[in-house]
């Protein structure tokens, strides 16, 4: 299976660059969101979430990345950070060429039509209060996307049936509709903005298995057809599979490995990733897997622990996970990590030789 | 047959009057559990699995809601004990584990208290006798410092450890039947995994019989011994788990499993599209007396429109409800 790697393959990493080559769409470089805490007799700051710390990636134009790792690890502050839903604390974020973190609200304006976002939960999104036309109407209208009535109505049915739903139900309330057809409501407001990042929050996580597999193949077809990058941020590992070109995985803050798809589930090299792989539950009874199973839980993002964040779960921890801090590393080509292990040689390193989950 | 199953469902039907007609979230499931043996309860959301549980343990409340059918436990019909007879089931013989660890346990009262609770109604424990057995709970499902832990609320826990209290207050009173109700579905997959370990675990060591109510296949695959996939309030498979992975026979559960991603999926070098099912879900404010899958079944003909296929025997202990459901020779 391995040998399969030092090729590259198609569908993992060769996207194309649109009109400015080499550059990344969104590139985020050491992005940092440390949330105060408040406290006290006098309500002084008493300490801070950690809630990203230290956090570089990019995302090529209409590539997907997914931002995966369980609750509390940061992946949807990341979400909101590039969204900039609020301030970040140090680090820049910069869309295609442009620095938005710093830039002022008067000017960010043109930049948000470029991101748009579709959230996990499909009741709570939609303004209950909105028709759907209102609903899809708005981002239209806010940056000024339509020449008249005409061409506001003509974009309005395109959108509709690119999300496949009837150009009738634009009439309609959001509580006349199912859950995934909210989901289609929501994507079709994101579209509408004609954006060229779509950040998609645990999109499809509320869904049910089969409303989920409608919404995920739309996605996969709006990116073909439309050139979309799509920052997918999620917690199930099947779908990520199912779906993304490369993974970035988030355990308390940090990014701990970041790697082409196949690569990352071929051959994990981070002790989180493999343990993370291992927990999935798959749907093969009887299927002979070696599950990891992560002793304790996620500590506090308050008071992160020394070294590496994760050695107080890892199976292998040695005296230098909890002093020093690993940094990404190169351990396949395109495919990084951060753990100490990859420092020995391959037949000492038990990420290598104890062979990987999926196998 | 060697002895009569542990719980017998049989004709369950689960109805709310609501102000736009009857709504019939579960209409005629019957299925049954041996003692020690798991079985799953799978489908999506809407499809009565929840409201079946609850209607085991009658926690539904009588109006707006009718529970009619039987539901024999060891013999006894369920829906024909008093109030106080259902008490000393509940909790007791059969209990309940909760999706939401969090709103499923009181904050005020520490988990101490709140295990010994049952040990204190159910088995007339002390109030001494009812902690140390709490903390020997605890122990059991592997709680850290348990001694330390029972003096706890449930705000200073973790989501697992939450989740694992809930175990160890359902198992307190060594319950025959255990009813879990999506156990895993709000945990993490590294936690999910740690609990669904312990479940498997502690069904060796305890001995009793879950009910396993999931929407997650991939859970089903790993725990469950027998599987029932509900529809729209009515059973249309059930078989051994197994062979319903390998051999599904009912349209909805090829499209259900067709749906899933699994873990691998680049590793093969396949690209595949997620198979859909189209469309949606029937209101179940009409009643249906055709088959309930036939709006969205890509087999389905003025066959399935107008007669309710029953439930048959396709396979060796291999039910579905469906008219053209392969089936296999059986051995005489």
């Amino acid at each position: 299976m391995s040998a399969t790697l030092s090729t590259t393959p198609t569908t993992d990493s060769a996207v194309s660059h649109g009109s400015t080559p080499g550059r990344p769409l969104l590139q985020v470089d050491d992005l940092k969101k440390h949330f105060p805490l408040r406290g006290g007799l006098l309500g002084g700051v008493t300490g801070h979430v950690y809630a990203v710390d230290g956090v570089s990636f990019e995302i090529a134009k209409g590539e997907t990345l997914s931002l995966v790792g369980e609750s509390g690890c940061g992946k949807s502050t990341v979400g909101k950070a590039v969204l900039r839903l609020f301030d970040i604390t140090s680090g820049q974020v910069v869309l295609d060429g442009t620095r938005i973190d710093t830039l002022p609200n008067s000017s960010l304006k043109p930049m948000r039509r470029r991101v748009q976002v579709v959230f996990q939960d499909p009741f709570s999104s939609l303004n209950p209060r909105m028709r759907v036309r209102d609903i899809l109407a708005e981002p239209i209208r806010n940056f000024g996307l339509a020449k008249d009535r005409a061409d506001l109505d003509r974009r309005l049915n395109e959108v509709m049936d690119t999300v496949r739903l009837p150009r009738d139900a634009i009439t309609r309330w959001p509580h006349e509709f199912s859950g995934g057809q909210r989901q289609r409501i929501g994507i079709a407001r994101a579209l509408a903005a004609e954006p060229d990042l779509i950040i998609c929050d645990e999109a499809v996580s509320a869904l049910d298995v089969s409303v989920k597999a409608q919404i995920v193949n739309l996605l996969q077809d709006l990116q073909r057809k439309l050139g979309l990058a799509l920052l997918f941020i999620s917690h199930d590992l099947a779908i990520v599979e199912h779906m993304t070109h490369r993974v970035a995985v988030m355990y308390l803050g940090k990014i701990v490995e970041v790697a082409p798809r196949r690569s990352l589930f071929a051959a994990p090299r981070h002790p989180y990733t493999q343990a993370l792989l291992s927990a999935v539950p798959v749907p093969q009874p009887g299927a002979a897997r070696k599950r990891i199973v992560l002793q304790g839980d996620v500590p506090s993002p308050i008071n992160p622990p020394s070294g590496c964040r994760f050695h107080t779960r890892c199976p292998y921890v040695f005296d230098r996970c909890r002093v020093e801090e690993p940094l990404l590393k190169l351990a396949l080509p395109a495919h990084t990590a951060a753990c100490h292990l990859n420092d020995l040689p391959p037949e000492q390193n038990p990420l290598i030789r104890d062979g990987t989950p999926l196998h | 047959m060697p002895e009569a199953p542990l719980l017998e469902v049989d004709n369950l039907q689960t109805h709310f009057r609501t102000p736009d007609g009857i709504n019939r979230a579960v209409d005629g499931l019957s299925f049954h559990v041996n003692a020690g043996e798991t079985v799953a309860i799978v489908g999506e959301s809407g499809c009565g699995k929840s409201v079946t549980s609850m209607s085991i343990l009658r926690l539904l409340p009588e109006p707006p809601g009718k529970i009619a059918g039987a539901i024999r436990f060891q013999g006894r019909d369920l829906l024909k004990l008093s109030d106080k007879e259902m008490r000393g089931i509940r909790g007791n013989d059969i209990s309940m584990i909760f999706q939401e660890p969090m709103t499923s346990l009181n904050p005020v009262l520490t988990v101490g208290r709140q295990i010994g609770e049952t040990l204190r109604l159910h088995q007339g424990l002390s109030k001494a006798q009812a902690e140390a057995k709490a903390v020997e709970m605890l122990k059991l499902v592997g709680i850290p410092a348990p001694e330390r832990r029972v003096k706890e609320y449930p705000h200073q826990l973790s989501g697992g450890m939450r989740q694992r209290v809930m175990i160890a207050m359902a198992l307190a009173c060594n319950p025959k039947l255990l009813i879990a109700d999506e156990p895993t579905t709000a945990l993490d997959v590294t936690i999910q995994a740690q609990i669904l370990d312990l479940m498997r675990d502690l069904k060796h060591r305890v001995g009793a019989a879950i009910v396993l109510i999931t929407h997650d296949l991939g859970v089903v695959a790993e725990v469950a011994e027998r599987v029932i996939v509900m529809y729209a309030g009515r059973k249309v498979e059930e078989a051994p788990v197994r062979e319903l992975f390998a051999n599904p026979k009912h349209p909805y559960t090829q499209g259900l499993l067709g749906a899933v991603p699994k873990l691998g999926s680049s590793l093969t070098g396949e690209e595949t599209r997620l198979a859909e099912i189209p469309g949606l879900v029937p209101s179940l404010k009409q009643r249906i007396d055709y088959c309930v899958f036939a709006g969205r079944c890509p087999k389905a003909t003025d066959l399935c429109r107008k007669v309710d296929p029953a439930l048959e025997a396709k396979a060796p202990n291999h039910t579905a409800a469906c008219h053209y459901a392969e089936k296999e020779l059986m051995a005489a």
